[in-house]
């Protein structure tokens, strides 16, 4: 019997040895491999196409490459094209492909895979495109096996800026979602969900080579834990920490600062009672101080803005509409009477609840909103469901979001508040607007447009549209051993600009 | 632990001093608490103990004690609501299945090992995922989630009792079937099912915390306690210390409370 | 035999009827995948394209006989989210599970075995108080609460793992292990607690017993008496603890790993719920069915290999 005490001894010694050994961290060749956290796995799909999340825009960034790709800068420059040139009064657009470029699996890029790459994105037989500019696509010609031509129905100075749109092998259409191929710094190589991406340098990159080798994204989905994965080692760098996180990190990562790109606000519902009277909506700004905002829930971090529109879009942001409403409780009290609320009111505000910023952000609004006399019930509710009742169905008081830009073009910040837009999700409706920004749109003139588009954040501004309140800053913690981190304006963690400090 | 203590039912003191020093803050804290539960201050963030916040501030600046006295609220009402619906509804289908037998009784047996068998906090989840997360919600879905093991052991209750002198002389006497089952027979399942109702009071209190914890519990800013420890974790490093409090007082109260399960009160018949 | 049989039936038929149930219950409830997955850029046409894809638009009762056939062979579709079959994208993490489960369950058995047989040797002791204290305060722990604790003592205190660095089974199976004792010892602990009183008091009982002297008398040493008989008998009502101990270990193993950032089942199932990616959903719930049932099966099997009068006596 004496066997059983040792077989339990032995077992217990066992346990304890195996959950010692496993622990030391052996990071075999480091520099070859860096462990990129983020927070949400790619559940949409890795095929570039048909992926809409940012999270998933901002990882394949790294493999795949339209004829034009964004710079850190926000400019476009070539890529699988090596120049273009535009003809025929912005109506023809000539693309000469990169010679010498490959995809990832080796073959050559043709101008046939560019040609079923744009058709697959302008194919209308699921009754839209799946990038709505196509449409405008009259046709697209191989001109000879290295230059396509592009003749559009009509001019439309924001064309290039969806020509960042993925160029795929056309012989693996039907695969792209299972077997990602492209031609960017990264290829695809393994995926296993909610646990990893893992990538890999592609020697036969057409430009700058890649630093590190081996890029694992890990999926962290659970938020509570960045900070422990971080400082364990297990994660070198996590785009977009919360400021609280930040400020939990020892000394061996560096916190770099930019901006999220996106217009965080109380969307007001603009088509219900009491939101219907500018007058209320114009209290609520009164009530609001975005700075506090910041303090409390960002350590002090952010951007302000008073319109939709946020800084990085340099030339169209109006750092003046900032001051349009400065925090005045009186004259918020003062507007509500007016408008025959003298008592206050009692509206409800829907969150998604997965979006811990803009939870911090409602439960502080709620507090301000109280020295007005009014009562905001926040309602957390799921991103689904947020998305089929409040985005799509507009059955809403007031939600707090951030919205982002889906291309390069103001066009895509502003075209939402237009009455009639499909995504105008807070019914704002002002017939001035329409006209300015139908005239920013139809101009090919660069000072008409800048001005039309300014015209119309002010009018966002002046008529309380939303509540604004700020580009939250987008803090990203790296580990000391590495360097070279980038900020885009656009979703991106451009992995290949990542090397180790020395 | 039968074995000492002979005299003296050590279970019960202890357990009702632990159960006490939990549930009078916490039915105090359905009233009242010594701050606004939601009221943030820049200036006492993460804040250590003080005369004036003796747990300190949570990453907002809200007073902690106030926190976990409201969230300790919710668990205390969420559990107690979860073993009323349980109970009632358990008592109920048990009784009716237990006294009447017959092939309703297999079908429904059969349903409801099924259900045993299945862990509660997963029953729960799977509840939580089609009525969605709130506090209501949270309480119908645990409810229903318990209601199983109540309906196991009213109903072994009432299978031993139908056959036993008293209810047959009962029914002999001309009693309804209604008054046997609960005049005549009910009374007698009192103590099992109190002990039960600790038990399940308990693992409805566990229940609500790990489902808090997940995120698919109480919502915030409502406080409870399993969503104040999932907070806690980004600060484990620096201020371990947010973990604490609502851990010790979920322990504190599932640990008087399973004492007081095993006091002689509850065990001896 | 036929009992085991008969038993076998019915655990299928409780499978099958729960997976009609879950089919049909996440069938009616509101919330829309195709929704869901477009999100900001869903238009009503994009909507139906994909509802098409996703063979949403198909009659419920349809699509809920292909759904039941495919189960039967093992085939639970395509995932909404991730460009895979269930199937395969299962297999991948029930693994994780799996061993997470039985690794908790060792722990469990080794550390209430040993510590209730040294505990009962020393019955009464200042040392067997304090251990009959500390197991009581133990069985109060919610295992996500226990897993920060040992987050805190052994990762970030004493730095024996790192917390958050998990080592897929695929690439390194003893780094995994090493890291898996520690959420394994987090679902072991309050279970381990539980089983010890029952273990603890069983033992005790059954040393005052007759045979337990009259083996003592006749010169075994307090060793093999203990070991040998005592065990056994002690551990009869045990079993059906620990059979339930293990159902509820799959279902702790869900928190903790969310505690511990392991991908394994409960990783995915959460996800899956927030995506209304149901195939994935309904699967794994078919799948901790079956892990339930056959663990419940295995229990049964064992207690008659323990006390072979539980067959008589049915």
């Amino acid at each position: 019997m004496k066997k059983f005490r040792t077989l339990f001894v032995s077992a217990l010694v066992l346990t304890m040895t195996v959950a010692l050994c496993g622990c030391g961290g052996d990071k075999a060749g480091e520099g070859d491999a860096i462990t990129v956290g983020i927070p949400q796995d790619i559940e949409d799909s890795l095929d570039p196409h048909t992926a809409v999340a940012a999270g998933t825009r901002e990882v394949l960034f790294n493999v795949f490459e339209g004829l034009l790709k964004p710079d850190s800068n926000g400019d476009l420059k070539p890529a699988v094209a090596s120049e273009y040139s535009i003809e025929d009064e912005g109506k023809t657009y000539t693309f000469k492909l990169r010679d010498g470029i490959t995809f990832h699996n080796g073959a050559a890029v043709t101008a046939d895979d560019v040609i079923a790459s744009i058709e697959r994105c302008a194919d209308t037989s699921n009754g839209e495109p799946l990038v709505a500019a196509f449409s405008n696509i009259a046709d697209i010609v191989k001109t000879d096996d290295k230059t396509v031509t592009i003749h559009l129905t009509e001019a439309d100075t924001d064309f290039l800026c969806n020509l960042t749109t993925a160029i795929i092998p056309a012989d693996n259409i039907d695969n792209a979602a299972s077997n990602p191929i492209g031609t960017g710094p990264y290829m695809y190589v393994s995926r296993s969900p909610q646990e990893n991406i893992i990538l890999k340098r592609y020697d036969g990159y057409w430009g700058e080579k890649a630093y590190i080798e081996n890029v694992t994204f890990k999926v962290i989905s659970n938020p509570d834990t960045i900070v422990m994965n971080l400082e364990g080692g297990s994660v070198d760098l996590f785009p977009r920490v919360t400021t609280a996180q930040a400020a939990q990190l020892s000394d061996n990562f560096e916190i770099k600062e930019g901006t999220m790109n996106l217009v965080q606000a109380l969307y007001l519902n603009n088509a219900v009672k009491p939101f219907d009277d500018e007058r209320v909506r114009q209290a609520l700004c009164y009530a609001v101080d975005p700075k506090e905002i910041m303090d409390y829930a960002f350590e002090g971090r952010g951007s302000e803005i008073g319109s939709s529109m946020f800084p990085s879009f340099g030339k169209y942001f109006m750092p003046e509409l900032n001051d349009t409403y400065n925090q005045d409780i009186e004259k918020a009290k003062a507007l509500l009477t007016e408008a025959g609320y003298p008592d206050g009111f009692e509206f409800s505000i829907k969150v998604p609840s997965n979006y811990t910023q803009h939870v911090d952000t409602a439960q502080i609004l709620k507090e301000e909103f109280k020295k007005i006399g009014v009562t905001a019930n926040i309602e957390l509710i799921e991103w689904s469901s947020w998305l089929s009742d409040v985005y799509s169905g507009r059955e809403y008081e007031g939600t707090v979001i951030g919205v982002d830009a889906s291309t390069l073009s103001p066009r895509a910040l502003l075209g939402r508040f237009v009455s009639d837009a499909g995504n105008n999700f807070v019914n704002f409706s002002d017939p001035e607007y329409d006209a300015a920004f139908k005239a920013a749109v139809s101009s090919t003139d660069d000072a008409v447009q800048t001005e039309n588009y300014k015209k119309c954040e002010k009018i966002l501004a002046d008529k309380a549209a939303n509540v604004y309140i700020q580009d939250p800053a987008e803090l990203v913690a790296i580990n000391k051993k590495f360097t070279g981190y980038e900020f885009y304006p656009v979703y991106a963690q451009d992995i290949s600009k990542i090397r180790l400090a020395k | 632990m039968k074995n000492k203590f002979k005299n003296k039912d050590f279970n019960l003191i202890v357990g009702l001093i632990l159960a006490a020093v939990v549930i009078i803050p916490a039915v105090v804290g359905i009233f009242w608490t010594p701050y606004d539960t939601e009221a943030m201050s820049s200036s006492l963030k993460l804040s250590g103990s003080s005369l004036a916040h003796p747990m300190g501030c949570d990453n907002f600046g809200r007073d902690i004690l106030s926190r976990v006295m409201s969230g300790s609220s919710t668990t205390l009402l969420i559990g107690l609501g979860t073993v009323l619906i349980g109970a009632v509804a358990g008592t109920l289908i048990g009784a009716l299945t237990g006294y009447y037998g017959g092939l309703v009784d297999d079908i429904f047996m059969r349903f409801n090992d099924v259900m045993f068998s299945f862990p509660s906090l997963l029953l729960a989840l799977v509840f939580v995922a089609v009525m969605g997360s709130g506090r209501m919600q949270l309480l119908f879905a645990l409810g229903i989630a318990f209601i199983p093991s109540y309906v196991r052991i009213v109903r072994a209750e009432y299978v031993r009792a139908r056959n036993l002198d008293y209810v047959k002389s009962a029914k002999l006497a001309g009693a309804s079937d209604i008054r046997v089952m609960f005049v005549h027979i009910l009374p007698n399942t009192v103590k099992v099912l109190i002990n039960s109702v600790l038990i399940g009071f308990n693992n409805a209190v566990l229940a609500e915390a790990g489902l808090s914890f997940l995120g698919i519990g109480v919502q915030p800013p409502d406080a409870s306690l399993g969503r104040m420890l999932a907070d806690s974790q980004t600060y484990l490093f620096n201020r371990p210390g947010m973990a604490v409090a609502p851990g010790i007082t979920l322990i504190v109260m599932v640990l008087g409370i399973s004492l007081l399960g095993k006091s002689k009160l509850v065990t001896e018949r | 035999m036929t009992n085991i049989l008969k038993k076998i039936l019915s655990s299928l038929l409780t499978i099958l009827v729960v997976a009609c149930l879950v089919f049909l219950a996440f069938a009616v409830i509101p919330g829309d995948p195709a929704v869901a997955k477009l999100g900001t850029q869903a238009t009503p046409d994009k909507l139906n394209a994909l509802r098409h894809e996703m063979g949403l638009d198909i009659p419920l009762m349809k699509r809920f006989a292909t759904w039941i056939a495919g189960v039967i062979h093992g085939d639970f579709g395509n995932s909404y989210s991730y460009s895979m079959p269930v199937s395969k994208l299962i297999a991948d993490k029930l693994p994780v599970t799996i061993i997470l489960t039985l690794y908790s369950f060792v722990i469990m058995i080794v550390l209430s075995v040993s510590v209730a047989i040294f505990a009962a040797r020393k019955e009464n002791s200042g040392l067997d108080r304090f251990i009959q204290i500390l197991t009581q305060v133990i069985m109060s722990i919610p295992p996500f609460f226990g897993g920060i604790i040992i987050t805190l003592i052994f990762g970030l205190g004493l730095r024996l793992f790192a917390p958050g660095g998990y080592v897929s089974y695929g690439i390194n199976m003893f780094k995994f292990l090493g890291y898996m004792f520690w959420p394994a010892l987090a679902i072991a602990l309050p279970k381990g607690a539980m089983a010890f009183s029952l273990l603890y008091s069983g033992l005790v009982t059954e040393r005052k017993k007759d045979y337990a002297r009259t083996a003592y008398s006749r010169g075994n040493s307090t060793k093999d008496v203990f070991y040998k008989h005592l065990l056994r008998n002690a551990c009869i009502p045990v079993v059906t603890f620990f059979g339930m101990a293990l159902a509820d270990m799959i279902a702790g193993s869900i928190v903790i790993e969310q505690v511990f950032g392991i991908p394994g089942l409960g990783r995915i199932l959460l996800t899956s719920i927030q995506n209304r990616d149901y195939p994935v959903v309904e699967a794994i719930i078919v799948c901790i069915a079956i892990l339930v049932t056959v663990s419940n099966l295995l229990v049964d099997v064992l207690y008659r290999v323990i006390d072979p009068r539980t067959v008589i006596s049915e």
